[in-house]
């Protein structure tokens, strides 16, 4: 008995000192598509984040760099070169070298043809790529090395070394589907049908196996050249109920909750707060900025010194601290701190409810009876505040906010809509009448032109595009907007940039409130995992995770 | 009795056609189209770009027009493509109802036995009434999510004896382990109708003065329970048994989410809230008919089950 005990631990030793093989992540959302340039998605964005590298990234420094391309072109380097377009208007002409032995999970070089493929591909707009831009203004694709691709664009912007969405597309597996039936290729390409396909993946793992709408199983691409990953396996599990999900990560079903699709902020903190030794608790600020857009169209909003009065009746500072832990850093326009163009000089709104007092009495709202202020026409200052309807974080701030503005005199009546109708009726056709609380996802050094320039107001005639829904118009941002990404030079944009945060401070088309934190929740024996804040997801640079020894 | 099933089918028939054409209504007039939303997310879409994945997507033709090219593709037997997953709606479903079949089948036999076991010791012990009524009141007050987050943290957090969620990759005896807490959870929340129905049925059916004679005669308690009382208890406890195989395909959207399982329930609420009408529809027309059939079946059963209902309109 007892040398079948001891025969029983001596198995069991070894594999007790084995490495960790597998990584379980969740995450709250699953993929509606694997295809790289259909659709933009965070779930995607993860998982293939893994799975495939793009030409260009943001690195974790937030900085423009090579992803599977040898070097950045720069018009220092000659790989961008300023060119005339063939109808006369200023160009660019732009190279881009895949790196050398970059290889298809099955074998198959990366190669120049890929990136033709996927520009023909982009280039047909019935192919149902989602935005066109890009592809419409690189106008002509040359190559005259098998790694080598220029694409010759009619328009020259500060980004003309950011390839964006545009990813190379396996020519092999994927050129005779879409050329066969072009308005079919979205349904018919090998990343719906055959998913697991080898060939379609270019990064340290592949698609090994697919639950649909559960999640993806990934394994090593025997392929890649670069650093060998540390795990066998990945399984990347889907749980979009987050109780569910921290029910998950307690019952050590899943190893991790990934930040960038993980759980919300307050959730992470009570988790944090219950089991904050069994995990490691990462909360990384973000792109996402959070703010009210205020509906300049309403004649109550249209004076600046009621906008000016709304923040700094607005104790933002403390509600950060209050209810997120003073994890998310306040917002003082809409750069984030993070971003190099930001200006740490911008003009920063303090909590000071005599000065909102002061500003509103200048504005011709005086106290009445009820607390509430009226104008000379005895109209009360009342607005109404919207927000996505469900959104717990969202209606608790809306709380404490609109207690302040009823302390400075001005009523709000709080409206919230189901996201769906909110985002996709009400804020898009600019049918709310007052305030709109919701958040923006940009990337680093994003020309905010969508938001704030005088253009991009949506009406009927713009098929509802465009996202200045607060309907700002100021002919000096517009000016400054449209320089911007004409300005090549950092050193000369920097000055644009400073001043597009102080007229948006000034101004306050919409009242900043604080940019996002992600909440990572990694395992202690997990080291390597390197949040950005921005788009790119830490699964980019995952063949760095590795078992602590 | 073959004059009552043509009937009935052209009913269904009739209904099906009716019902896709109101939840095609309602959905496509949804606030907010797919290309609405996309627009709302990403600024790099131009107006150019929502006209053009309106029309990539169909959205730019009459919602009529629509709906008789849906409704001419499905009765050709192509159910076409899910938006939202861009996969074959057929690809999506038979699995889907395959998870759902399976959990909410073992959950309704479950919640069927344990009940019929439950209204029958109320029937035949008085005495146990009322601990009978107080069981069916707890499981039918106790909220769906509540016992399943209960069991959760129980079983796989507190105990570690069970999956808190999700679906065995390795299927065998690893794949009932993931399904004991979501069938305890429905089977739970099923007990209530089942037991209260049985209790009612079979206490009148004790009471009838047939089942009298028998026990006079001798016969012991269980014959007469069975044998006797349970035939007569019946046509009520088939009815239930219908109206819950409408549930079986629908899905459990809340016990889904909860455990993290694909499953019906899931897959019509998102294409609903996705607005993916291909993969709505066809969910909801499977819904429709097997809840119909169903129902037609229970009335034949019940025919076969009672002589008096067989002159019947």
């Amino acid at each position: 008995m007892i040398r079948a005990i001891l025969a029983v631990l001596l198995l069991a030793l070894p594999a007790a000192a084995q490495p960790r093989e597998t990584l379980t992540i969740g995450i709250t959302q699953y993929p509606a598509t694997f295809h790289p340039n259909i659709e933009s998605m965070a779930a995607k964005s993860y998982i293939l984040g893994f799975v495939r590298r793009p030409l260009t990234l943001h690195g974790q420094d937030w900085h423009l760099a090579c992803g599977i391309c040898e070097t950045l072109p720069t018009l220092e380097n000659g790989l961008a070169v300023l060119e005339t377009t063939p109808d006369g208007r200023p160009g660019i002409r732009v190279t881009w070298r895949i790196r050398e032995g970059l290889r298809w999970g099955d074998g198959t070089p990366v190669t120049a043809e890929d990136l033709r493929f996927a520009w023909e591909a982009g280039r047909a707009f019935e192919t149902g790529f989602g935005p066109a831009e890009f592809y419409r203004r690189a106008y002509e694709f040359l190559s005259s090395h098998p790694r080598e691709a220029t694409l010759r664009f009619d328009r020259v912007t500060f980004e003309y070394a950011s390839a964006g969405d545009f990813q190379p597309l396996p020519a092999h597996l994927e050129r005779a589907i879409w050329e066969a039936d072009r308005r079919a290729y979205r349904s018919r390409t090998r990343y719906e049908t055959d998913t697991t396909n080898p060939g379609l993946w270019n990064g340290p793992w592949r698609i090994a196996a697919v639950q649909p709408g559960a999640g993806v199983t990934l394994e090593p691409n025997p392929h890649w050249n670069g650093p060998a990953p540390a795990f066998r396996r990945i399984r990347v599990l889907t749980v979009e109920n987050t109780p569910a999900l921290e029910a998950q990560l307690l019952s050590g079903q899943i190893d991790m909750i990934a930040g960038e699709l993980g759980l919300p902020l307050e959730q992470a903190l009570a988790l944090q707060r219950r089991a904050g030794e069994r995990f490691r608790f990462h909360f990384q600020p973000g792109l996402i900025y959070e703010h009210i857009d205020l509906n300049l169209d309403n004649p109550i909003l249209a004076d600046r010194r009621v906008r000016q009065a709304l923040i700094l009746s607005a104790d933002r500072a403390q509600i950060v601290s209050r209810l997120f832990d003073g994890r998310q850093p306040v917002a003082h326009s809409n750069v984030n701190p993070l971003d190099g163009v930001h200006d740490a000089n911008v003009r920063q709104w303090p909590f000071d409810p005599a000065r909102a007092r002061a500003l509103l009495e200048e504005a011709g709202w005086r106290q009445g009876p009820d607390g509430i202020r009226r104008n000379a026409a005895g109209e009360r200052l009342v607005l109404d505040f919207m927000t996505t309807a469900g959104n717990r974080s969202r209606e608790q701030v809306q709380q404490v906010l609109a207690a302040g503005w009823r302390q400075a005199g001005i009523e709000v009546r709080i409206r919230n809509e189901p996201p769906r109708v909110f985002f996709s009726e009400t804020l898009s056709r600019r049918r709310y009448g007052g305030l709109a609380m919701f958040a923006w996802i940009s990337s680093p050094e994003s020309v905010p032109r969508s938001t704030l320039h005088s253009d991009e107001i949506p009406t009927p005639e713009r098929n509802w595009s465009g996202q200045n829904y607060t309907g700002f118009r100021h002919p000096r941002m517009d000016e400054l907007l449209e320089r911007l990404p004409e300005t090549l030079r950092r050193e000369d944009r920097l000055p644009l940039w400073r001043e597009v945060q102080a007229i948006y401070a000034e101004e306050l088309p919409a009242i900043p409130l604080w940019f996002r934190a992600d909440a990572h929740v990694w395992p202690l024996w997990l080291e390597g995992v390197r949040p950005t804040g921005h788009l790119n997801p830490s699964s980019l640079w995952a063949e760095e995770w590795r078992p602590r020894r | 009795m073959i004059g009552l099933i043509a009937s009935r089918l052209a009913q269904i028939g009739l209904t099906l056609a009716a019902l896709s054409f109101a939840a095609f209504l309602l959905i496509g007039l949804m606030p907010g189209d797919p290309i609405a939303l996309a627009i709302a997310g990403d600024p790099r879409l131009s107006a150019e770009d929502a006209a053009r994945l309106r029309a990539l997507h169909g959205l730019d033709t009459p919602i009529l027009q629509r709906y008789l090219a849906w409704a001419a593709s499905v009765l050709s037997g192509e159910f076409g493509h899910s938006r939202l997953f861009a996969r074959p709606v057929a690809e999506l479903l038979w699995p889907a109802l395959g998870s759902t079949l399976l959990l909410l089948g073992v959950a309704v036999l479950l919640s069927a036995a344990f009940g019929l076991l439950l209204g029958a010791l109320a029937a035949a012990r008085p005495g146990a009434r009322a601990l009978v009524d107080a069981t069916a009141i707890l499981a039918a007050s106790a909220p769906t999510f509540w016992i399943g987050i209960l069991l959760i943290i129980l079983f796989a957090v507190l105990l570690g004896w069970l999956p808190a969620g999700g679906q065995s990759e390795a299927g065998g005896l690893d794949a009932v382990r993931f399904l004991v807490l979501p069938v305890a959870t429905l089977a739970i929340a099923g007990l209530a109708s089942w037991a209260r129905h049985a209790a009612s049925a079979l206490t009148e059916a004790l009471s009838s003065p047939w089942i009298v004679t028998a026990r006079a005669r001798g016969a012991s308690l269980r014959r007469v329970l069975w044998g006797h009382a349970l035939p007569n208890a019946a046509p009520p406890l088939v009815t239930l048994a219908a109206l819950d195989a409408g549930a079986l395909v629908g899905g459990a959207l809340v016990t889904e989410t909860v455990f993290a399982r694909p499953g019906m329930g899931k897959l019509l609420y998102d294409a609903v809230m996705g607005s993916d009408l291909n993969l709505a529809l066809v969910a909801l027309l499977l819904i429709g008919a097997v809840t119909m059939a169903a129902t037609l079946s229970a009335d034949l059963a019940l025919r076969a089950i009672d002589p008096r209902l067989r002159d019947a309109p």
